[in-house]
């Protein structure tokens, strides 16, 4: 396909428009909430995510009443399709927003009021379940004593605070592990690497093995040579593949495990795995030199041929991420064009397993943000027919647009998960809608309620307020 | 006993009930004591969706086992997707 047929044929995420309503008292305590969302997802029923935008919309809040409705709008516009977090970004701008107005109308700081007033561990949450283990608290304080947080501001400066969240998924998953003759084992996984996957898998069963990452290599095979999985979606990968993976290189160490047990002479419980190696589990055992995973391999067609393992699940567990962002911006008062000066971004990663590709998808979800408060838009004529399907006229943030993204990994690990991980795709790009426009709105004393913040839509907004 | 928690939309085929209460050691268990209590919630179960249990995100796996006393809360949520 072109660009323009995938810009015109693909689907873009829902449009949305909603309602906010908060009870705030003057010391900063939310009373309550209530959000109307309509969204629009093309011409059939069910397309946009307003099933995951009312969850989403208060979901970093502890507050004792809370109302939500939502009407999916039907059009003859492209089918929407799914777009990192989806609905939850909608939602952010909209409660976020509304809680950044009132912190200002009340000369509260954004972030002590969200502290106040947010989830923890023991809070139930705006959809049900009481959250048992999450990281939203945490990374308020990172925020908070972040060195941009302190840093004054100059003319037509401004600051924005948001907090994000995203649920995160498991899924039906299947994983196979093989041992090699050398002592290295194969990884067979369904999920494509968007973001880091396959290192980060790699580096857990490298570390349940015992063995170096470098004798460990994860594949992303064919469809037909697994059982089920879904795709990489709902910032599942690491969280579902991995957690499969785990236990795929359990079932292998159990059965090398039996191996030396065998070739010792003694009961395949009395063998423990330690270190890329077997060793016996006790002085009763007996005294026999442990035997390494190469070793194994090495005979294994002669001890009762090839070991593997494999583990197939619907994979539960998952855990939510948290996240909060803080941007500085610059607004021209003479055009109207927002600049972004500075951005923090704070999330929880529960075990950060990858660090680097950790920070990579905080990094890409701000700028993937960023671009939707700031620039991208699908533009319709008054035929229906998409108006700007190139990046010509379809703005993304490129490099030189964007400032350095700094990150604060939070590691608050997922008991759901043998290493904790949660998931970190999805959350990054929830917080950058409200915070920019928080942000525009310190810088300018403007307040823009629809995205993207546009340079003349600024203009118009400063010019209002100057009369 | 399973204290079930239906989302708004999901009530209407359980006579407006926010919370039923049913007898189960599994998930399995619920979603046929449910169907079986209100077959009207049948289409929307078997379309699929997420349970949560005392907290905890199972998904919906019929084999998973269910706390059996009467403190236990779960939750059926929307099947969720994710971009």
């Amino acid at each position: 396909m072109s660009r323009s047929e995938v810009l015109r044929a693909t689907g873009p995420t829902a449009s949305a428009s909603m309602d906010v309503k908060i009870g705030m008292k003057k010391d900063g305590t939310i009373t309550a909430g209530q959000i109307f969302f309509r969204m629009q997802g093309g011409a059939f029923p069910g397309m946009s995510p307003i099933g995951e935008a009312l969850p989403c919309a208060f979901a970093c809040y502890d507050i004792p009443a809370l109302k939500h409705e939502a009407v999916e709008v039907i059009a003859n516009r492209p089918k929407a399709a799914a777009y990192r977090a989806p609905g939850s970004p909608m939602a952010a701008f909209a409660v976020e927003s509304m809680v950044d107005e009132m912190c200002r109308e009340l000369k509260l700081d954004p972030i002590e009021v969200r502290l106040k007033n947010g989830a923890k561990n023991g809070s139930k949450s705006s959809y049900g379940p009481i959250y048992t283990m999450i990281g939203l608290q945490e990374t308020l304080e990172a925020a908070k004593a972040h060195p941009n947080y302190a840093i004054p501001l100059g003319p037509n400066q401004g600051r924005g605070v948001a907090s994000g969240f995203w649920f995160n998924h498991g899924g039906e998953t299947s994983v196979s592990l093989a041992v090699g003759e050398d002592g290295t084992a194969t990884v067979m996984i369904g999920t494509p690497d968007i973001g880091g996957s396959r290192a980060s898998i790699g580096l857990m069963v490298a570390e349940t093995l015992g063995i170096p990452y470098e004798d460990v290599r994860v594949n992303v095979v064919e469809t037909g040579a697994l059982g089920v999985n879904e795709p990489t979606h709902g910032s599942r990968a690491t969280f579902a593949s991995g957690k499969a993976a785990v236990e795929a290189a359990r079932q292998a160490i159990a059965e090398m495990c039996r191996r030396a047990a065998a070739d010792w002479g003694i009961d395949a419980d009395a063998v423990e795995w330690k270190d890329g190696a077997a060793h016996p589990a006790g002085p009763n055992a007996g005294k026999h030199p442990p035997m390494t995973i190469g070793e194994i391999g090495a005979k294994m067609g002669s001890t009762g041929g090839p070991i593997s393992g494999h583990h197939e699940v619907t994979a539960g567990g998952y855990g939510a991420s948290f996240g909060t962002h803080v941007v500085d911006v610059e607004v021209d008062p003479e055009t109207g064009r927002t600049t972004v000066i500075r951005y923090l971004v704070v999330q929880d990663a529960g075990t950060a397993i990858h660090p680097a590709y950790v920070e990579g998808q905080y990094q890409g979800g701000a700028a993937q943000g960023i671009g939707w408060a700031l620039n991208e838009e699908y533009v319709y004529g008054t035929d229906g027919r998409l108006q700007n399907p190139v990046f010509l006229d379809y703005r993304i943030p490129v490099a030189s647009d964007l400032p350095m993204i700094d990150t604060v990994i939070i590691e608050v690990p997922n008991p759901g998960h043998p290493y904790g991980v949660r998931g970190v795709g999805e959350t990054g790009i929830t917080p950058p809608l409200p915070a920019i426009a928080a942000a525009i709105a310190g810088a300018t004393g403007a307040r823009i309620r629809s995205l993207p913040c546009t340079p003349p839509k600024v203009l118009a907004a400063i010019k209002a307020l100057r009369g | 006993m399973a204290k079930v928690h239906l989302w708004a939309s999901l009530r209407r085929f359980a006579d407006g009930q926010e919370v039923v209460e049913v007898e189960a050691a599994t998930v399995g268990q619920i979603m046929d004591a449910l169907e079986k209590a209100h077959p009207g919630l049948g289409p929307a179960i078997k379309a699929g969706l997420s349970v949560a249990v005392d907290g905890e995100v199972i998904a919906n796996n019929r084999a998973a086992q269910v706390r059996p006393d009467s403190e236990v809360e779960v939750f059926l949520l929307q099947r969720l997707k994710g971009g």
